[in-house]
């Protein structure tokens, strides 16, 4: 609350000329001040990682819940993964959604892609950090497209691809793997370890809940991985028009086992 | 800034009619229609002609020819009348082509836009009641002579067994328990599947009576397109079960077509 009321106070500078000393706060501190109050947020957030395996794109998150999810389709190759408020990436989801369907039905289907959406969504996300009258959105999005079948693929836009958008809209490409939430770089640096090309789906997703299990023996409040308390989707490229399919508990469980 | 208004509107027709009704013009377009009509004489529009859906033991049988008609002429010989919608329905259109194959694709991208921001299917029911809406919003160019009737059907997952939905000009919706042919040829197809339809029919007696209507119909209706052995262009043939929709390879509508004639 604080905060907004010196965001506010900076751009009403000029008009409160009856206050005997100004209050002024620079950019930076604004940004930072953003920044650091989101944080507390997405430390708080569960994690989704998402990762290339043979065929396309795991996604994994960790969420018991049944009914809302973090990992979510959007169009015919593409899917979100989203870690923080859901309330506040529900929405850019079903934007995302529609806007897709639009531009779809407008030119082809094909010309629907994730980079044209993740800068959709940066746009929006970056409007909403530096507008002086709204908090920043608390939320991290991975924006990913599954490639051509052809896994060797020469043109980068056949090859699958992974945006990482921040809170403030900055994004970046991510390769391999990318992961979203609290303990997101602990989470990186175990994959760096242990990440290979071309793993099957059984041991992508093995590799992924082995890591979620090293990083919950290291918590407090330690939270249990078991197929019933995660969330799996995957972007195949093998599959039909839509690519996104979600695996249920017993299919993850088979894959454990 | 990313419009986010219309959370909660699960409806794509909706949204295109607010936001960008320049995409709907060939549905609902009071400028379009009337010019169509003063061109009438000179300006044909293709039409798509025999589409029909049989009901079978395990699930419902779609199928419709490939030939669009310009007046007398033959417009196009592939034309794709059946258009799968989600994994358990498929549309089948007869009328001017244009607004058909429009109104298959409007009509598909709502079901699928629905799935997705809602998390879950649209129940068969309320697709068939959905595509109402769409038929009634195409009155306009219907009164022009620009009509669009579709014929929906699907496995209802609830229930357990292939459902079929009919059409009138004015959106009025009705369900037919066993078979239903619409289009200039649907008479005649109709009279065969009337002769030989027998309730809880097989699959593969299903698919012969399909082929043998679609036969009768092209026999009968100048303007329906018969199995084309020489350019091999066959009807297409769509089965929806509990297994979702599955298009018949062309070999097999062949091979139906090669046995028909053996037996003719």
């Amino acid at each position: 609350m604080q905060r907004n009321t010196r965001v506010r106070l900076c751009s009403l500078e000029l008009e409160n000329t009856d206050m005997s000393t100004p209050y002024y706060v620079s950019p930076e501190q604004i940004r930072q001040d953003k920044e650091d109050f989101v944080r507390r947020g997405i430390t708080q957030a569960k994690e989704v990682v998402v990762l290339e395996y043979r065929d396309g794109l795991l996604m994994v998150a960790e969420n018991p819940r049944k009914t809302t999810f973090k990992v979510s389709e959007i169009y015919d190759r593409i899917a979100l993964a989203a870690a923080g408020r859901i309330a506040e990436y529900e929405a850019l989801r079903v934007a995302g959604i529609r806007e897709s369907e639009i531009k779809g039905f407008r030119y082809y289907r094909e010309d629907v892609t994730a980079k044209w959406l993740t800068n959709l969504y940066s746009q929006h996300m970056g409007a909403v950090a530096q507008a002086w009258d709204a908090k920043p959105l608390e939320i991290e999005l991975l924006v990913c497209e599954v490639g051509a079948t052809d896994a060797s693929a020469s043109s980068g836009l056949q090859r699958n691809q992974i945006y990482h958008i921040a809170f403030d809209g900055i994004y970046s490409e991510e390769e391999k793997y990318a992961v979203i939430g609290g303990r997101a770089i602990a989470i990186t640096e175990i994959l760096e370890r242990n990440y290979a090309d071309g793993l099957e789906m059984p041991a992508a997703l093995q590799l992924i809940t082995e890591t979620f299990q090293t990083v919950e023996a290291d918590a407090e409040d330690s939270y249990e991985i078991t197929p019933e308390t995660i969330e799996v989707a995957c972007l195949e490229q093998t599959t039909a028009r839509r690519k996104f399919r979600r695996l249920s508990t017993d299919e993850v469980t088979a894959l454990l086992s | 800034m990313l419009d986010l208004d219309d959370y909660g509107t699960s409806n794509f027709f909706q949204i295109l009619k607010r936001h960008h009704p320049e995409l709907l013009t060939t549905l609902d377009s009071p400028d379009f229609a009337s010019n169509a009509r003063t061109a009438e004489s000179s300006f044909l529009p293709y039409e798509g002609t025999t589409v029909l859906a049989v009901v079978y033991d395990t699930g419902v049988i779609m199928a419709g020819d490939r030939q669009a008609t310009e007046g007398y002429q033959v417009g196009e010989r592939r034309i794709q009348k059946v258009y799968p919608v989600d994994r358990y329905s498929a549309i089948a259109v007869a009328g001017a082509a244009g607004p058909c194959i429009e109104m298959a694709k409007l009509f598909q991208v709502e079901v699928e836009f629905y799935e997705k921001t809602e998390g879950v299917s649209l129940s068969l029911e309320g697709q068939a009641n959905f595509l109402s809406h769409l038929v009634r919003s195409n009155l306009e160019l219907a009164m022009q002579g620009l009509i669009v009737l579709p014929l929906f059907a699907g496995y209802d997952l609830k229930r357990h067994r292939g459902r079929i939905f009919k059409y009138d000009a004015v959106g009025g919706r009705y369900e037919e328990g066993d078979y239903y042919a619409i289009g200039s040829g649907g008479k005649d197809a109709r009279t065969t599947l009337k002769k030989r339809y027998t309730p809880e029919i097989t699959r593969q007696d299903a698919l012969e009576i399909v082929a043998e209507a679609l036969w009768d119909a092209a026999d009968e209706d100048i303007a329906t397109g018969g199995p084309d052995l020489i350019r091999k262009i066959f009807p297409t043939l769509y089965t929806i079960t509990e297994e979702g929709v599955a298009e018949i390879p062309e070999t097999t509508v062949e091979e139906l077509y090669r046995e028909l004639i053996s037996r003719l």
